[in-house]
């Protein structure tokens, strides 16, 4: 990883800033859960913060990204409108989606948010078509599919990473490794050590990285981006990380590993971050607050705002069906 | 005047293909063989396509065809116009992730933010001996999902029409060709037909034959012989599946009082049931007799030819049913 560019100190702090409104927005999720304020099944992008907040310091909004159930630490990384994302949430009218998506179905197309499928890895055929597309326009658009290990099993990713590398399509693969798909450890499902051996199969590069590190994640991504916009065609990154809080939210995680749990624990990528950036001189402690505060009311505002709007008009059904409406 | 000439579905297609890539750039072609390099396919209906508008433009494709329709997905939603081919119908169980839970629901997921003006073309029909899994008719899975347009001309002229419609319509379109008849010569005067409007391909006023694709061909061979009977069959042609003209079949089944549906598909749970209640829940103090449908066995499409033969509806078992109405 050594000849992998590193972020600048300007960088990391916007890497922070991401990973913190990421981490800050998915407690009060879990919070309005609790409360019985949201209900809706909730996958929690905890601990893996840093992944899409160092990928997307080198995307623009013109750059597509798909995602996944668990792809709301993807969206807001890429700069997701927090009003929106939050009457969605709620199921309002003035949701992105207007209410008729929820969780899984987050789209926005006006940052780049393109596709979000609740099906596990069905994010890589059409991520790699729209990379078509972004070649086809010259604009120098990149295209990344996020998805997870589980998905890496499935046969779209084979299709999709097959024809993205046969025609040189400029589409990150990006693989969110943590360890479990669903209720199953990886070690049921590959006899391969690193999903990123797979790449070779087909011809492009495939990393491994700590996508917990922020200097290795941005660095690898920041590579397959220079790569893909300069038309050397695709590349798999593997980004090892962790879920804290199990599959779907309120299951007990019987499944997991307990030593590697409390050893994930110890290495929760965002106190890691915060603690360096101090240690660093990149932000002092009270710098590092005004943030925190700041991204907190922003979450305040954006979730008053949903619970006084209205919900969708029944005549939603008969909508959106067909480009026209049905009669 | 521009002359009319005569021409196959085959050649039909082939110039709308080529009429609506040459007026508009946006619109692509991929799939299997498509290209020059591969002859433009089995049945050669691409042929020329890439040698006129480039590879960049008109994709030959691995075999892979969840990555074919996510490819066409994620281009439509990138703002292209693609038309995807699944070489034969029963090909189309592979990609039905992409096809059901994406193609069919973005735009309605995303609250209108995205579309998916894509084409899926694909072939069927029995009559070749190939068994069991080349020969289906599909289509009721598509009408039943909602979404997704279904088209299914009989003619070259429709076929010419349909697919310029088809290109440009804002939604997914399924466009399903019969092989069996691929190579019948007609006109095709190059006009535009909307989806969704049925056309009356012959007047009657005895009976109502509804039915599309090569059962509109077989229906007209059965009014034709009736007439020396002195019986008066009217043949509406659906042209469109999803959404089917409710208001041109009424007005036929209105006027004749009795109805028999045709379609190659097995009979069970097809469109038939779907069309046969609706003209009975709107039509029930008109009706002469109870609405008959006539369809393919409740069977795979066997291998041997007399079996073949029994399994899907022929001009023989259309005209002991449209006997059995007017007894």
């Amino acid at each position: 990883m050594s000849n992998y560019p590193k972020p600048d100190a300007a960088t990391l702090l916007e890497i922070y800033r991401k990973a913190a409104l990421i981490k800050q927005n998915d407690e009060r999720v879990i919070k309005q859960m609790m409360a019985g304020k949201l209900v809706m099944p909730y996958y929690s992008p905890r601990g893996q913060e840093i992944i899409p907040s160092a990928l997307s310091v080198s995307l623009t909004d013109d750059d597509y990204i798909c995602t996944i159930y668990r792809g709301i630490h993807d969206m807001l990384a890429k700069g997701f409108p927090l009003d929106a994302l939050w009457a969605e949430l709620a199921g309002r009218v003035t949701g992105t989606c207007k209410g008729k998506g929820g969780p899984m179905h987050l789209t926005c197309p006006e940052k780049g948010m393109m596709v979000t499928t609740g099906i596990v890895g069905s994010s890589m055929p059409i991520a790699t078509g729209l990379a078509w597309a972004a070649k086809l326009d010259g604009k120098n658009r990149v295209s990344v599919a996020n998805f997870g290990d589980g998905a890496a099993n499935i046969g779209a990713f084979h299709e999709s990473m097959n024809m993205a590398a046969v025609w040189k399509l400029p589409v990150i693969f990006l693989c969110q490794n943590n360890l479990y798909a669903e209720h199953t450890s990886i070690a049921y499902s590959r006899v391969v050590e690193k999903i990123s051996e797979r790449a070779a199969g087909y011809g492009m590069p495939g990393v491994t990285v700590n996508g917990n590190d922020p200097d290795e994640m941005y660095g690898a991504a920041k590579v397959a981006i220079d790569r893909a916009r300069a038309g050397e065609g695709p590349t798999l990154i593997e980004a090892m990380t962790f879920r804290f809080n199990g599959h779907l939210l309120g299951e007990s995680g019987g499944y997991m590993d307990k030593d590697l749990y409390a050893d994930a624990q110890t290495k929760d990528p965002m106190p890691i971050l915060r603690a360096r950036l101090i240690a660093e001189g990149i932000a002092s402690e009270d710098e590092l607050k005004a943030i925190e505060t700041d991204i907190d009311a922003r979450i305040d505002a954006a979730l008053a705002a949903a619970m006084d709007a209205p919900f969708p008009d029944l005549a939603e059904l008969k909508r959106d069906v067909f480009a026209e409406e049905i009669a | 005047m521009t002359e009319i000439k005569k021409m196959t579905i085959v050649e039909a297609i082939n110039l709308a293909l080529h009429d609506a890539m040459a007026a508009d750039p946006t619109v692509l072609v991929l799939g299997e063989e498509v290209g020059d390099v591969q002859e433009g396919g089995v049945m050669g209906v691409t042929k020329g396509l890439s040698t006129k508008f480039g590879e960049d433009r008109v994709k030959s494709t691995p075999i892979s065809e969840q990555a074919i329709i996510g490819a066409a997905i994620g281009a439509a939603v990138g703002g292209y116009k693609p038309v995807a081919e699944i070489m034969l119908m029963n090909f189309i169980t592979v990609p039905m992730d992409m096809i059901v839970n994406h193609a069919a629901k973005l735009r309605f997921m995303s609250g209108g933010q995205t579309g998916v003006p894509m084409v899926i073309r694909t072939m069927t029909g029995s009559g070749f001996s190939t068994g069991g899994q080349h020969s289906d008719y599909l289509e009721a899975w598509f009408a039943h999902t909602a979404g997704i347009k279904v088209v299914a001309p009989s003619t070259p002229d429709d076929a010419y029409g349909l697919m310029r419609s088809a290109i440009d319509d804002p939604d997914p379109v399924l466009f399903i060709e019969n092989l069996p008849s691929y190579w019948t010569p007609a006109p095709v005067t190059k006009q535009i037909i909307p989806i969704g409007k049925a056309k009356v391909a012959r007047e009657g006023s005895d009976i109502s034959i509804i039915a599309h694709s090569l059962m509109v061909t077989h229906s007209l061979a059965v009014a034709e012989k009736l007439a020396a009977d002195g019986i008066s069959v009217e043949v509406v042609d659906l042209r469109t599946i999803a959404p089917w003209d409710r208001e041109t079949v009424l007005a036929s089944v209105r006027k004749t009082g009795r109805a028999v549906i045709v379609h190659e598909a097995v009979k069970q749970f097809g469109i038939g049931a779907e069309i046969a209640s609706v003209i009975t829940e709107e039509l029930w103090g008109t009706l002469k007799r109870p609405v008959q449908r006539v369809g393919a066995a409740y069977s795979a499409v066997p291998f041997s030819k007399p079996l073949e033969q029994a399994h899907a509806p022929t001009p023989d078992s259309i005209a002991d049913a449209v006997k059995a109405a007017l007894a």
